[in-house]
């Protein structure tokens, strides 16, 4: 009953008197008011990521190079073609597969063990905390300055402390390794805070039973521990997946795209900027859009990651 | 499981140890390399030999990294600013009004927050360069409010719906008019949230490089991690690394203090805004 009640504080549209009138007067008020309310965030996100989306998809649909103007026109689905019929659009698919799996998976893993620890620790809780917290809001360009000067043999100490041969960041593999590192290192403990919230929620009597029963603890991982946090752990990789997809930053830093490990959205990048082709990168960032967009799709419908709310 | 034999205890420190190196070791690697002298940075060493603050004084000594700095800053606190009015706005109706359309507008700001950003900037890109928005501040808040302003409609959602409301019309029952009871009840329920919100509107504005790294070109809007991939041209005549790396650390620490204060915050912020409900 009475929704309204809140609402006039805050409200300097507030049109509907305090009771009075009819329920439908205050329903309607009511409605107006949140739209009035919500409409500002609703015209900035589609201000900001509505119509430049759009945008980008007109322009792909055009010949848009920005250093022969006078050639703009109408072509379709050239750009698209051109794109598909590509190499190097290949290549950045298979490089973002590539960082993305194991970033994530490494994650996962790393995630879930530190999750554990930090649940466990009998000391300093907080100070652990902090210190995780430091990764997650490290920028994401330091934690690949700081990978990255440390494998250069002219600047760091990993490949003379490792005793490696050859420098990591000359080879195609090695610069995948120094990328993943980058960011596994920043995004893990995102996962793990999501992970030691998710932990908590698991009832410590599940755990006495399943010992006194003889459950390992192995056995206790995967057949309390895991089911249970599922859930949260599906979201937790929804977003990983997602966000290493677009993996830009650490690339561009680590290696820009040398020793063939250009990034989709890097590959973007260089097309829209480097080359000034508009219509072409258009193409490309619609294309890394729909593969968000599918990414998501898949994680709903199949592995039952739903990040709704209640 | 929770019973604590002495070995179980060494393991679990031997494990809490772990996650303090994990954390810190790459922190603490870039602070050791921005105090190395020049001639010391290519010695293969963890630890300087001889600390020197001279790769600070080039960073603020040069003529871009100070003015990135203050961009940085600006825009951050702007974008953060701009996102949590509206937000505020827009999670108050969602949670407390009945109104066609809030299911849709969560669900948008959800679907925008997985927007690629190289998605949207091309296309900000041709526009800004024709409107005047190009490498201006305004130039870049706006398109750091297409990731911070859904953020913050998510954090602030979970955040109001739990306060309990009830408690603003008892406090009008006892007399408080409306503004007090806003003021009084309701406000100090709800900073936390939007304070929360706030900060990692403020660490996500900070952090971008893709939009920054397109969108500007000079000292007017170039932001601080930007900046820092500038070094590597800035200086021909000796290694940059050093120059970096005092860079990473000034850009590190605004963000490590805020973490020291706001840890709390940072991670019921973060179990909000993505997994809670």
């Amino acid at each position: 009953m009475a929704t309204v009640a809140g609402a006039p504080t805050t409200a300097p549209a507030q049109t509907a008197p305090p009771g009075g009138r009819g329920l439908t007067g205050r329903a309607k008020a009511e409605r107006k008011l949140g739209l009035m309310l919500s409409m500002p965030a609703v015209a900035v996100m589609v201000l900001v990521a509505g119509f430049p989306i759009i945008y980008a998809f007109w322009l792909s649909l055009h010949r848009a190079d920005l250093r022969f103007p006078a050639l703009d026109r109408w072509i379709g689905l050239d750009n698209y073609i051109s794109v598909l019929g590509s190499n190097a659009w290949w290549t950045a698919v298979f490089n973002t597969v590539i960082i993305t799996f194991f970033s994530v998976v490494l994650e996962l893993v790393l995630g879930l063990l530190i999750a554990e620890a930090m649940y466990r620790a009998l000391y300093a809780r907080t100070w652990i905390r902090v210190a995780v917290l430091v990764p997650y809001g490290a920028v994401t360009v330091v934690s690949a300055f700081a990978w990255s000067l440390a494998f250069n043999p002219a600047t760091g100490f990993a490949t003379q402390w490792l005793g490696l041969s050859t420098p990591p960041l000359t080879t195609r593999a090695g610069s995948f390794v120094v990328i993943i590192l980058a960011d596994v290192w920043k995004t893990t403990p995102f996962i793990s805070l999501l992970m030691l919230g998710a932990l908590a929620l698991v009832p410590e009597d599940l755990y006495k039973a399943a010992k006194v029963d003889g459950a390992t603890a192995m056995q206790r991982f995967w057949r309390i521990t895991l089911p249970l946090i599922k859930p949260a752990l599906m979201v937790a990789v929804l977003f990983r997946v997602l966000d290493a997809f677009r993996i830009y930053d650490a690339v561009y830093i680590i290696t820009n795209g040398a020793n063939n490990t250009t990034s989709v959205s890097l590959l973007g990048y260089q097309v829209l900027i480097n080359r000034l082709d508009l219509g072409l990168g258009s193409a490309i960032a619609v294309l890394i859009f729909f593969s968000v967009c599918l990414i998501a799709v898949f994680f709903f419908r199949f592995l039952g990651a739903s990040p709704q709310r209640r | 499981m929770t019973e604590n034999t002495p070995t179980r205890k060494t393991l679990w420190v031997v494990a809490a140890i772990g996650v303090l190196v994990y954390a810190l070791f790459p922190v603490a690697w870039i602070i050791s390399l921005s105090l190395k002298t020049p001639a010391s940075i290519g010695d293969g060493s963890f630890l300087p030999t001889h600390a020197t603050l001279s790769n600070y004084t080039a960073a603020f000594d040069s003529d871009f990294f100070p003015p990135a700095l203050r961009n940085s800053i600006g825009i951050a606190l702007i974008t953060t600013v701009l996102a949590l009015v509206f937000a505020s706005a827009a999670a108050y109706a969602i949670t407390r009004l009945e109104f066609p359309g809030k299911t849709a507008i969560l669900a948008g700001a959800l679907a925008v927050t997985m927007f690629p950003a190289i998605s949207i900037v091309g296309g900000l890109y041709n526009v800004w360069r024709n409107v005047g928005l190009y490498d201006s501040w305004p130039g870049l808040f706006l398109p750091y409010l297409s990731f911070s302003l859904p953020l913050c409609i998510y954090i602030l959602s979970a955040f109001f719906r739990e306060i309990p409301w009830d408690l603003e019309k008892a406090a009008q029952m006892d007399g408080a008019t409306p503004m007090q009871a806003f003021r009084r009840v309701i406000l100090p329920l709800a900073m936390p949230g939007v304070f929360t919100a706030g900060i990692l509107a403020f660490i996500a504005a900070w952090n971008d490089f893709l939009f920054a790294n397109v969108l500007t070109t000079s000292n007017a809007a170039r932001t601080a991690p930007v900046a820092m991939a500038y070094f590597t041209g800035a200086s021909q005549f000796q290694q940059p690394a050093g120059a970096i790396a005092a860079g990473a650390v000034v850009v590190t620490v605004p963000i490590l203090i805020m973490v020291l204060i706001f840890q709390r915050r940072i991670v019921s912020g973060l179990t909000a805004g993505a997994v809670k409900g």
